[in-house]
């Protein structure tokens, strides 16, 4: 039985982002999941707007960080001022502080200022000056990146990606979507014209239903056959960590329950897989990289269900 | 190879000191106290190089103290060969070798040797304690030994791992235990100086030698009835016969006749037992009077006591028949009769001049002499207390006319020097009286104070003729049981007394543990094996069908546990089995189901190539998804499953 609230989200979302059902779906449900969603893709396919609409429709507070190769951490952070009326120093929240964050062309900027927010997205909390400050609660960041071939890009590390949940590509749209685009109406209108659907207690809420969704022993087997498939087989360069399998599940749960199920299937693990190993998978191979659905393919279809 | 030759990591040695220390433990009290103080010297030091990280001491060094601990084992014993020397010299070399402690294959080694040292303990003691320390040494061990093949040991792991194993091995033991051919008697002959210090009745009975018996509760034996338990007061087991007397003491025979069958005929009823007689050190085994039958391997003396070959130094059992009354000896040997009448040149002479009296009063009536001396007992007042006053040389006047008090064998003693004194042959018959039956399994336990003396008179024309002195003064002593007859006040064993009933009932339960312990366990001889096997159809089995029916019963037991593992460990889904007959079906139509497939994506796939059928498809792959991947699986979805599998037919 599908939520209505979450049909509801879905729907609101696809009328403003054309032809991407899938990628909606991925990233609510790696909001589900509380976890941070990294999207590659060139300039222009719809990246902003979607977590515009994202923060929209969820009744969340919104903050965009444009990152450039001269950012500091203060700029993601916050910063002290001094109060001439009062004599002391008072800090001024930085655009981290804010329920959906889009860090925008994360990979544009140096390493030093990659880390402060991606500190940010593991702890939940900032420390600046000396104090630490608690995060809103949600709090989802939506990083996106340029393909790393591009120039003046700084990739980010294996370890840092790992702190994002789910990758996914959103892509041309097809012409039939694209067009329908072209002839509709101003998409920062219609965003602004939305209304939430949900507060985010409710939120809270179904993330924490999200969490409850029951993963069998069979299942929980067939997760352990993928990621030992990976560890063994040649066609990777490591297998998935303990905390990749774990991110596996929390997804397909999730994805689960946009499904109105309350265990996970086989099926669920086998769609949110490309998302989760994209960015934790490297292939032995370097032309296969490019093509993350085919990888996905080739390991989904080379683990028999248990 | 690499394996065995992997360092021992500091974990490893703390996992070998603790189960070598297990293991010697319990031998602390075998072994000589200069060893066990150098055994745990050695256990310290190692303690202390693993604790701080130090080196081990050098080769060179514990060569020297391999010859040095050798050399005093072979000092202490003269030998190095046997038991106490074999246990103690294992124990030296366990000691040392936690001091090479390099490698893996030390650790095994180390391993090795503590299996041998609790298989060591059972060469002294064979007790239920003993068994269940030996258990949990084995446990120990083997998780150490499984710990030795493991970089980094978890103690809870691998001691369930040892104990899944042992619990295993545990069908194989019984069947090696009961089918094993058994060699006679305890193997090696062992344990049999344990019981060297026993304590329990000895050949010779002086004033106070009964009494001391008293203060002690050890079981002497027991006896299991065929029939009803006869009644207390003919429940007289005869032991050690005494017609020699000096004065001071009563002995044995020193030189014994022995009669090839029972020289005697019963009158009336038979008493069928078997009696289980614990180790005393001596060579009598205790018959209900008067025995009817013979042990195996035993003689009867001329003093109709059962005598065996070989002084009981094992736990023996064997069944007996008794006469409770029956007429002995009417045509005695005169040689008998006249050391029945000896007595010493002189000393106590009241006695004398009284017997001297009846004598010339009766001439050879012996029953009119009998009665005088029950007559005189009777008016003497004598008490039974467990604390009679010390006597002077002349023990039968001053214990019948000045003390008045004694234990059984003060009046067994006065009562047959009485009645020599009159000419009436007698003797000290020494043994035990009595018994007390154990509600838990219905054995009669008869303990060291169960422990008593009476007199035997010979009337001629009724031949020998018990009389129980005691029983004049202290009717009790035989009619119910020991404590009834002791003064109140006066100190008893703790369970002849009559109080703490909860205790005594504790300690019923823990003697038919331990009957049952020794009857069943360490009492299954050849011959009970072989009652076994001709209950299991096998007469007279060899050597050969033995090892048929250990071989074909092990294969059982091996493939019933392979199975075991093998149904717990490939057990399928019964949802599984159903959705793969489903997708057998649907693979006939040439439909078929991807082995990666989920349950969901298929039914779709399937339902696009087979519209007719596809409501079906859905509902079959909708209830397995359910059933497979489900919170909580019912049966009713299962038989629904398997239902509309069965009626599935595209």
């Amino acid at each position: 039985m599908r939520l209505p609230e979450l049909e509801a989200i879905q729907a609101d979302i696809n009328r403003i982002i054309l032809g991407k059902e899938r990628p909606v779906c991925l990233s609510l449900a790696c909001l589900l999941a509380c976890g941070h969603l990294l999207i590659e893709d060139l300039p222009g396919v719809g990246k902003t707007t979607l977590a515009h609409v994202l923060a929209r429709v969820l009744g969340l507070n919104f903050q965009r960080i444009q990152f450039t190769s001269d950012m500091l951490p203060a700029d993601i952070l916050g910063v002290s001022i001094f109060d001439r009326d009062s004599g002391a120093f008072h800090f001024h929240p930085g655009p981290v502080f804010s329920q959906v964050v889009l860090a925008d062309e994360i990979n544009r900027a140096t390493p030093k200022a990659q880390s402060a927010l991606l500190e940010a997205m593991e702890e939940r909390q900032v420390t600046a000056e000396g104090k630490t400050r608690a995060l809103p609660e949600p709090f989802f960041v939506i990083a996106t990146q340029n393909p790393t071939h591009q120039i003046g890009t700084f990739p980010l590390p294996e370890s840092q990606l790992d702190r994002f949940l789910l990758k996914i590509e959103l892509g041309y749209p097809d012409p039939a979507a694209e067009r329908e685009l072209l002839a509709g109406a101003d998409r920062r209108q219609m965003v602004a014209s939305l209304t939430p659907r949900i507060t985010s207690q409710r939120l809270v809420q179904l993330q924490e239903l999200a969490r409850q969704v029951h993963a069998s022993p069979a299942l929980i087997d067939y997760v352990q056959a993928l990621a030992a498939h990976t560890r063994t087989a040649a066609r990777w360069q490591a297998g998935l960590s303990p905390r990749a399998c774990l991110a596996l599940l929390a997804v397909a749960r999730a994805w689960a329950l946009l499904d109105g199920r309350h265990h996970v299937l086989p099926e669920d693990v086998q769609a949110v897989l490309p998302g989760v190993i994209s960015h934790r998978l490297r292939p032995t191979d370097d032309t296969a990289r490019t093509d993350v659905e085919a990888v996905a393919a080739a390991l989904i279809e080379a683990v028999p269900l248990p | 190879m690499a394996r065995i030759n992997r360092p021992v990591s500091r974990r490893q040695a703390w996992w070998l000191l603790a189960t070598a220390l297990a293991a010697c433990l319990p031998l602390a009290p075998q072994v000589p106290p200069w060893l066990s103080v150098a055994a745990g010297m050695a256990f310290s030091w190692r303690a202390v190089l693993t604790w701080r990280q130090w080196r081990l001491p050098p080769r060179w060094l514990l060569v020297l103290l391999v010859i040095a601990g050798t050399a005093g084992v072979f000092l202490q014993y003269r030998t190095i060969v046997g038991r106490t020397p074999g246990i103690a010299l294992l124990v030296v070399f366990l000691a040392l070798k936690l001091l090479e402690l390099r490698a893996a294959r030390d650790a095994v080694a180390t391993a090795l040797l503590c299996y041998f040292l609790v298989l060591g303990q059972f060469l002294f003691t064979q007790t239920i304690p003993t068994a269940l320390l030996a258990c949990l040494t084995v446990l120990i061990t083997t998780a150490t030994l499984l710990a030795a093949s493991d970089d980094r040991p978890q103690p809870q792991r691998q001691l369930r791992r040892a104990g899944l194993m042992l619990a295993q091995a545990l069908p194989f033991m019984l069947l090696l235990f009961v089918l094993f051919p058994r060699v006679q008697g305890p193997l090696w002959g062992i344990p049999q100086d344990r019981f060297s210090a026993v304590s329990g009745l000895s050949d010779s009975m002086s004033p106070g030698s009964i009494a001391q018996l008293s203060q002690s509760d050890a079981i002497a034996f027991r006896v299991q009835f065929k029939g009803p338990l006869p009644p207390q007061s003919q429940l007289y087991w005869r032991g050690p016969v005494m017609p020699a007397f000096d004065g001071r003491s009563w002995r044995v025979a020193q030189t014994l006749g022995a009669y090839p069958e029972v020289p005697y005929t019963g009158l009336g009823a038979a008493v069928d037992y078997e009696v289980t007689l614990e180790p005393h050190g001596k060579f009598w085994l205790f018959a209900l009077e008067l025995p009817a039958t013979l042990p195996p391997d035993s003689t009867l003396t001329n003093d109709y006591q059962p005598i065996a070959r070989q002084v009981v130094r094992n736990r023996i059992r064997y069944a007996q028949r008794a006469w409770p009354e029956a007429i002995a000896g009417v045509n005695e040997a005169p040689s008998i009769l006249r050391s029945a009448l000896a007595l010493p040149k002189d000393g106590n002479p009241r006695m004398r001049a009284i017997g001297a009296a009846w004598s010339a009063q009766y001439g050879t009536d012996g029953a009119a002499i009998l009665a005088a001396a029950e007559n005189l007992f009777s008016q003497q007042l004598l008490i039974y207390t467990l604390n009679p006053p010390l006597l002077g040389p002349d023990i039968v006047d001053e214990f019948l006319f000045d003390t008045k008090r004694g234990f059984c064998e003060h009046f067994a003693a006065a009562f047959v020097f009485a009645l020599r004194a009159g000419g009436v042959p007698a003797r000290v018959v020494a043994g035990y009286q009595g018994g007390e039956v154990n509600p838990v399994d219905g054995y009669l336990v008869v303990r060291q104070y169960d422990a008593h003396a009476w007199a035997e008179a010979w009337i001629a024309g009724r031949g020998w003729v018990r009389i129980d002195p005691t029983a004049i003064s202290a009717p009790s002593r035989i009619n119910s049981n020991f404590s009834a007859a002791v003064p109140a006040g006066e100190a008893l064993p703790f369970l002849a007394r009559g109080d703490l009933a909860w205790l005594k009932e504790l300690r019923y339960r823990l003697d038919a543990v331990t009957n049952g312990w020794n009857q069943r366990v360490l009492g299954y001889n050849p011959q009970r094996q072989r009652d076994l096997l001709a209950s299991l159809g096998l007469n007279e089995p060899d050597w050969r069908s033995m090892t048929a029916v250990l071989s074909v019963l092990c294969g059982g037991v091996m493939l019933g546990l392979t199975g075991w593992i093998l149904r717990n460990r490939l057990r399928v889904d019964p949802a599984l089995t159903a959705w793969r007959r489903f997708a057998v079906r649907l693979a006939k139509r040439g439909i078929a189901w991807q082995v990666w497939e989920g349950p969901l994506a298929f039914a779709e796939r399937a339902a696009r190539q087979a519209p007719a059928h596809a409501a079906d498809i859905r509902e079959i792959a909708a209830l397995y998804a359910r059933l497979r991947y489900g919170a909580a699986p019912q049966a009713a979805d299962l038989t629904q499953l398997k239902t509309k599998i069965a009626a599935f037919n595209p």
